[in-house]
Formats: structure tokens, C-alpha cells, sequence
């Protein structure tokens, strides 16, 4: 049995490396996997507590997420598609019309 | 003074409400219906309305004599504020009555006079539409005096007080876009409605004062109230009825505050002899006789109000000596027989200064009321006398200029009859109505104050002598210029009030005439303690003599020693050098407040205009401005646009408050 506590080193580690991508990358899609494995760097976390504690409700959560983080995608790759469009690019550093 | 309680006052009381009333629907219905109907209409209604008010005091007189105790008549509940309580309540008594008869009856032929007068003035001043602007202030000016007077409490009289104040304002300011450069009418309404707002300070004091240690301001409930403080803080109630004092000032036009009755004969004639002669300047004299019970518990009080009183009529009287205009000099004289009944309210003889009051609202208004006759002949005369010729000179013609006038008896007759009983009254000539109510002032200051008669008496002789110089320099001697040449006398609407007010002037004595005493025995009702009167045929002998010697002097100088015959001619009189610039300058008492009031009070205005408000205010908001400006650009760098550096943020942010939740809790 492998310890908890190496999942969770594990979660951390592909928090930061999502964090990391967001932070850094350029690419539009990029950035939105690095979200993604953020999203899923937390899911395991939920999961590995779940086993831990044998809370269920935390594999709800987990469920809750996975809905949520589906959604979201939809959403995200819609606009993306829009971006893409009218400037025919997903430079995340070109989207800085919001600015005072 | 016991209150009657509600189930108890006589119906016949009941009706005291509608003497305010009646004025109040005659304002409304000209605000209404008086563009639309025309001048007649607009006359004919504020006329009728001061009538039926007349009407209502009268059916109060008639009530009064089989119940000569009177009675409060509430109306309203106004202010209730814990324990203390104010009421719109009218107080009907002998004092209060006698008050109202004179403001409305004396108001009723002004009125009637107005109706004929104002017709010609506003086509003079060509603006005709006002003509019903003057009936509505003249009828709200009627409402606001008979607040005043028919009032139970000092707040509901202070309403009226400020209510008569602001009549005043609007009818001296009438004509605010005429005058000297343009200006000059509107500065002298502002003129009396600030020199009234010093006064009223004091009256407020006053009131405050009341409130603080009666806890009421109903007549009843001070006047009750009053000996207890009396005995406890005298120096209280000397405080209150100094600061009272001080509003008897500013309305009545007493020394220090009396600056702006002559100047507030920029309005109407019908206006100086309504507001500014005959009734709201009495207020003052009203309010210390109504207040009897205060002033008598404070001897030193009576003292200042008594010398207050006989100054100004002194001082006064001096002024008026070296005027030239018509109605300046009639106003001066009003500042000095409102010194006499100030006096005579000081000296505790408020029957007296009550009867020179009546006498004094019937010779004066009959006077100002002729004097805006001749006024108006000049005016028609001089427009005459031009019609045909190049009109050079045209504009700097004064038609009140007494130097522009003379020989006006033999072409306006009645107007000059009217006029020399006004002033043989005014003069106090038996047995006109001046001279039994002068003398009863003269004879209570012989009494205890032999400084005061003096003073008074000499007054006596100076007014014979301006009334005599004016009589002369207006209706006597040679014409001296073509207006007065071709003036001619006013119609009926104009000379009848004349008429009525030169019967009322001539037999006005009767009211109290020495041994029925009619006046005395109808207030003694109301002011507890009064002296009785008598009459004394020296102290008679003596005034009479004095004013027949101002009046022969006059007449000596003016029209025998030195005859005017041109208006351009100096004043006899200017051979007194100093003595007569003094007079003819007003003793520069304007100029002396200008400089030690106004100029330092404008020096003021402008430090904390220009460095204080402009300097330190506008900076404080002015640098809030910038420094929120500034921080906005400065903050501006942060919304760059660029998403990374938002998500850095966000990311920071929860580092840093979980860092927060995980190591400092």
C-alpha cells in the first residue's frame, strides 16, 4: 500500500505545474490544460482524504468538480473558437484589451 | 390676566380668527383672479377685505364693552415639545382691539386711497401689471399685523413681527429696478430687512430667555411667571427686557436701529404712511406696553427704554429740521413721535403712549397720505408743464423736492387743508388730536423725569419748527418751478380718505379727552397698575405756547425773513454753519455705521472669502481631487491587460492568505 501522503505530494506537485502553466504559458489552450490538471491535481487530493478519513461526501465533491470542470471547458473552448476568430490568434498576452 | 378656558368665551370672541382671515382670502383671491379681472377688481377686493377685518374688530369692540376682560380664543394647536406647548391662540382684550381697530380702520382708508394712487404711479413707472402685486402685499401685510396683535403667545406675535418685516421688505423694494443707478430701491429694502434682523436677533434672545426660565411664552404664563424671577435673578429679566429692547428697536426705529426708515421711503407713499408711519413701526411700542408687567418689575429696564425713547425723539427731530425732501421729512418726524411713545412706555405710561399711538396713525398717515397728493400733482404737473417743450433737464427733476414746490395752496386747496391740520395735530395744537396725546406723555414725564420733559419738550418745539418750515416751503410762498405751477388738485378716491383721516386727526382727542378719560377706563381692562391720568393746564399752556413758537418761527424765517423764490437758493438756515451740515448730513450716522459696521464686516466677508474659503477650502477639496487622481494613475500601471499577471496576482493572493489562515492563526 502506497502512503497517503505520496498521493498527495503527487497533488501538490501537479498543482504547481498546472499553476506553473497558467502563469506561464502563452498559448490559450496551453493554459487551459494547465487549468485543467490544477482542477485534477485537487481532485486527487479530495480523493486520497476520501480514502483516508472514508468520507464519502469528498467523492461527491470530486464528481461535483469533474461537472463543473466539464462545463466550463464547453464555455472556454466556445469563446477560445470566438477569440480565434476575430484575431485569429489564442495569444493569451494579445487578449489585453481589459486594461484601465 | 386670568385664561378662559374654551367652553367659556363668548361667541361673539369666536369671530377673532376671520380679522386675519378676511385679509388673507383677499390676497388669495387677487393671486387668483386679479390678473384677469383688472384693477378695479384687484382695489375693490383689498379694500373689502380690510373692511370686513375692520368689521370683525369692531363686532370685538362692541363684545369687549360688556366684557371687558377679554379672552384667549385658541385655534390651533402649533408646538408641543414635551411639557412645553405653543398654541395659535388670539388673544382679544382692550389692548389687543384697540391695536386692531387702528390697523384696519386706519388701514381701510389707505386702501381706498392706494386704489386712486397706485393708478397713477404705476403708469408712471410704467409698469401697470404690478398694480395687483400691491394689493396682495398690502392685504398679506394687513394679515401679518393682526397676527401680531391679536396674538397670545411672543412666538405667534414673533411670527406676525417677521411676517410685517417681510411686507415691509417687498413694499420699500416695490419698484426695485428704480432709484438712483438703478439700485437704489432694492438697497434700501435690504437696508430695513437687515437692520430689522438685528433687532429680531434680540427679540429671539429675548424669547429664548423666556423659554429657558418660564417654560412657556404665553402672555399669561411669562406675566405670571415674572415676579418670582424678579426676586430670584433680576438680573435675567433685565437681560430679556434689554434684549427686547433691543427688537422695540429695529421695528419701531429707535436709536441705534433706526437707520432704515428713511431710507425705506423708496416705496409708494401709501405704503410709508400704511407700514412705515401709522402701523408696523408701532409694533414696537405695542410689544413694550404689552409687556408692561416685565418692564415694571425692572426699573433699570424702563430706564434705558424711557431715554432710548426721548433721544430719538430728540435726535430725530434735528435731522428732519434740514431735510428737503417731502417724505424724509415726515419719515425723520416719525422716528421722533415713535421716540415719544417709546418714552412713554418706559416711563410705565402706557395709556399715553397707546393714545399718541392712535392719534399719531391718524395725523401721520394723513400726512404722508397728503404728501404723496402732492406728490403726485407735482408729478402730474411737471409732465404738463413739459408736454410741449424740448424736455432737457428732464430726468434729475425730484417731485419730492420741497425746493421744487411752493404756493401749491391756491392750486391744490384741499390737499393743503388736509395737510396744515396733519400738521397742527403733529405740531400738538389744541384742540387737535396731537395735543392731548403729546401732552399726557409731557405730563407724565414732568411727574419724575424732569430731564426727560425737557428733552420732549424741546422735541415739541422742533417739530413745530419742521412742520412749519415744510408747510411754508410746500404750500406757502412763490412757485418756483413750472411742475408746481401747473399742478393741479387729485381726484375724489385720492382727497376723500384725506378728508377722513384730517376728521379723525382733528377729534382723535375724544378718544381720551381729560375727564372722560374714554382711552384710559378701556385699557385699565388690560394694564393693571396704571397711573390715572390727569390733566394739567400749566404743563397744556406750556406746549401749546411752544409749538405755536416753533410753528412762528418757522414762519418767520422761511416765509418773511427770507422768502424762497428759487430752488436753487440755499436754506436759510445754513447760516448755523456746522450746526446745519450736521443736520443736513444726518449727523453722518450712516456713514459712521457704514465705516464701523458694514466696512469692517465686508473686510471680514472678503478674508474669508478670498484666503479662507478660495485658499484653504477649495485646496482641502481641491487636493482630495488630486490626490485621487493620482492614485487612480498610479494604480492604472496594475490593469495592464495582461491576463498572466492577474492570475500571478490571484495566485499571491491566496498564498498569501492561506500563509495567513495556516501560520498565523
Amino acid at each position: 500500500m502506497v502512503p497517503a501522503s505520496y498521493y498527495l505530494i503527487l497533488s501538490v506537485v501537479l498543482f504547481v505545474l498546472g499553476a506553473l502553466g497558467v502563469l506561464l504559458r502563452r498559448n490559450a489552450l496551453v493554459v487551459f490544460m494547465s487549468l485543467e490538471m490544477m482542477f485534477n491535481a485537487s481532485n486527487l487530493a479530495f480523493i486520497t482524504f476520501a480514502r483516508m478519513y472514508n468520507a464519502l461526501s469528498a467523492q461527491v465533491v470530486v464528481f461535483f468538480v469533474m461537472t463543473v470542470a466539464a462545463a466550463e471547458v464547453a464555455i472556454g473552448l466556445a469563446l477560445m473558437v470566438e477569440i480565434f476568430r476575430s484575431k485569429r490568434s489564442v495569444d493569451i498576452d494579445q487578449m489585453n484589451t481589459l486594461k484601465g | 390676566m386670568p385664561l378662559s378656558t374654551a367652553n367659556e368665551i363668548l361667541p361673539a370672541f369666536q369671530a377673532v380668527p376671520w380679522v386675519v382671515f378676511f385679509p388673507l382670502i383677499g390676497l388669495i383671491l387677487n393671486l387668483l383672479f386679479g390678473k384677469r379681472f383688472g384693477e378695479k377688481f384687484s382695489g375693490a377686493v383689498a379694500s373689502l377685505a380690510t373692511l370686513a377685518s375692520f368689521g370683525v374688530a369692531l363686532s370685538l369692540f362692541f363684545a369687549l364693552q360688556a366684557h371687558p376682560e377679554g379672552a384667549s380664543v385658541p385655534f390651533l394647536q402649533w408646538i408641543q415639545v414635551g411639557d412645553f406647548v405653543v398654541n395659535w391662540a388670539f388673544r382679544v382684550d382692550t389692548l389687543s382691539v384697540t391695536m386692531m381697530l387702528v390697523v384696519s380702520g386706519v388701514g381701510l382708508l389707505i386702501h381706498i386711497y392706494a386704489t386712486g394712487y397706485m393708478h397713477e404711479d404705476v403708469r408712471h413707472n410704467g409698469d401697470p401689471g404690478r398694480y395687483r402685486r400691491f394689493f396682495v402685499y398690502f392685504n398679506l401685510f394687513i394679515a401679518m399685523m393682526m397676527i401680531l396683535v391679536s396674538a397670545d403667545n411672543y412666538l405667534m406675535l414673533f411670527v406676525g413681527w417677521e411676517g410685517v418685516g417681510l411686507c415691509s421688505y417687498l413694499l420699500i423694494g416695490f419698484w426695485f429696478e428704480k432709484g438712483k443707478d438703478g439700485i437704489a430701491n432694492a438697497q434700501a429694502a435690504k437696508k430695513a430687512f437687515i437692520v430689522n434682523r438685528v433687532g429680531d436677533f434680540g427679540l429671539l434672545i429675548a424669547l429664548f430667555l423666556m423659554f429657558q426660565h418660564f417654560g412657556t411664552l404665553e402672555f399669561a404664563g411669562v406675566f405670571e411667571q415674572a415676579p418670582v424671577l424678579a426676586a430670584a435673578t433680576p438680573g435675567v429679566l433685565l437681560a430679556m427686557t434689554l434684549f427686547m429692547l433691543l427688537g422695540v428697536t429695529g421695528k419701531s426705529a429707535q436709536i441705534p436701529l433706526y437707520v432704515w426708515l428713511p431710507d425705506a421711503m423708496a416705496g409708494p407713499t401709501p405704503v410709508s404712511a400704511l407700514i412705515h408711519a401709522a402701523t408696523m413701526v408701532t409694533a414696537g411700542v405695542y410689544l413694550v406696553v404689552r409687556s408692561t408687567p416685565l418692564y415694571s418689575l425692572v426699573p433699570e429696564a424702563q430706564t434705558v427704554v424711557m431715554w432710548v425713547g426721548a433721544l430719538t425723539a430728540f435726535f430725530a427731530a434735528t435731522i428732519a429740521i434740514a431735510q428737503f425732501d417731502i417724505k424724509r421729512v415726515l419719515a425723520y418726524s416719525t422716528i421722533s413721535q415713535l421716540g415719544f411713545m417709546v418714552a412713554a412706555a418706559g416711563m410705565g405710561a402706557g395709556v399715553a403712549a397707546m393714545f399718541h399711538l392712535t392719534t399719531h396713525a391718524f395725523f401721520k398717515a394723513l400726512l404722508f397720505l397728503a404728501a404723496g397728493s402732492v406728490i403726485l400733482g407735482i408729478e402730474a404737473g411737471h409732465a404738463r408743464a413739459h408736454a410741449h417743450t424740448d424736455e432737457h433737464g428732464h430726468d434729475d427733476f425730484d417731485p419730492q423736492d420741497m425746493r421744487n414746490m411752493g404756493g401749491l395752496k391756491d392750486r391744490m386747496p384741499l390737499t393743503f387743508w388736509v395737510y396744515l391740520i396733519g400738521a397742527l395735530a403733529l405740531s400738538g395744537i389744541a384742540p387737535l388730536s396731537g395735543f392731548f396725546s403729546k401732552d399726557e406723555i409731557l405730563h407724565a414725564a414732568e411727574k419724575d423725569h424732569l430731564a426727560i420733559f425737557w428733552i420732549l419738550l424741546i422735541t415739541a418745539f422742533l417739530t413745530a419748527f419742521y412742520m412749519g418750515r415744510q408747510l411754508v416751503m410746500v404750500f406757502g410762498g412763490t412757485v418756483r418751478t413750472r411742475a408746481a405751477g401747473a399742478a393741479r388738485e387729485n381726484s375724489a378716491i385720492i382727497t376723500l380718505p384725506l378728508v377722513g383721516l384730517a376728521i379723525l386727526s382733528a377729534l382723535g382727542g375724544l378718544l381720551n379727552f381729560p375727564g372722560s378719560w374714554g382711552l384710559e377706563h378701556w385699557l385699565e381692562h388690560t394694564l393693571e397698575g396704571i397711573q390715572p391720568s390727569e390733566f394739567a393746564p400749566l404743563t397744556a399752556l406750556i406746549s401749546v405756547l411752544v409749538a405755536l413758537g416753533g410753528l412762528g418761527l418757522a414762519y418767520a424765517i422761511y416765509a418773511v425773513i427770507q422768502p424762497l423764490t428759487d430752488y436753487r437758493q440755499p436754506d436759510p438756515l445754513t447760516r448755523l454753519g456746522v450746526l446745519w451740515r450736521g443736520m443736513a448730513n444726518k449727523w453722518k450716522v450712516d456713514e459712521l455705521y457704514h465705516a464701523i459696521i458694514v466696512r469692517p464686516y465686508e473686510a471680514l466677508a472678503h478674508f474669508l472669502a478670498s484666503p479662507v474659503d478660495q485658499g484653504v477650502i477649495d485646496a482641502v477639496s481641491g487636493g482630495l481631487a488630486w490626490l485621487s487622481v493620482r492614485a487612480g494613475e498610479g494604480l492604472r500601471v496594475v490593469q495592464n491587460g495582461i491576463l498572466r499577471s492577474y492570475a500571478l496576482l490571484i495566485v499571491l493572493g491566496v498564498a498569501a492568505i492561506l500563509s495567513y489562515l495556516i501560520w498565523m492563526r
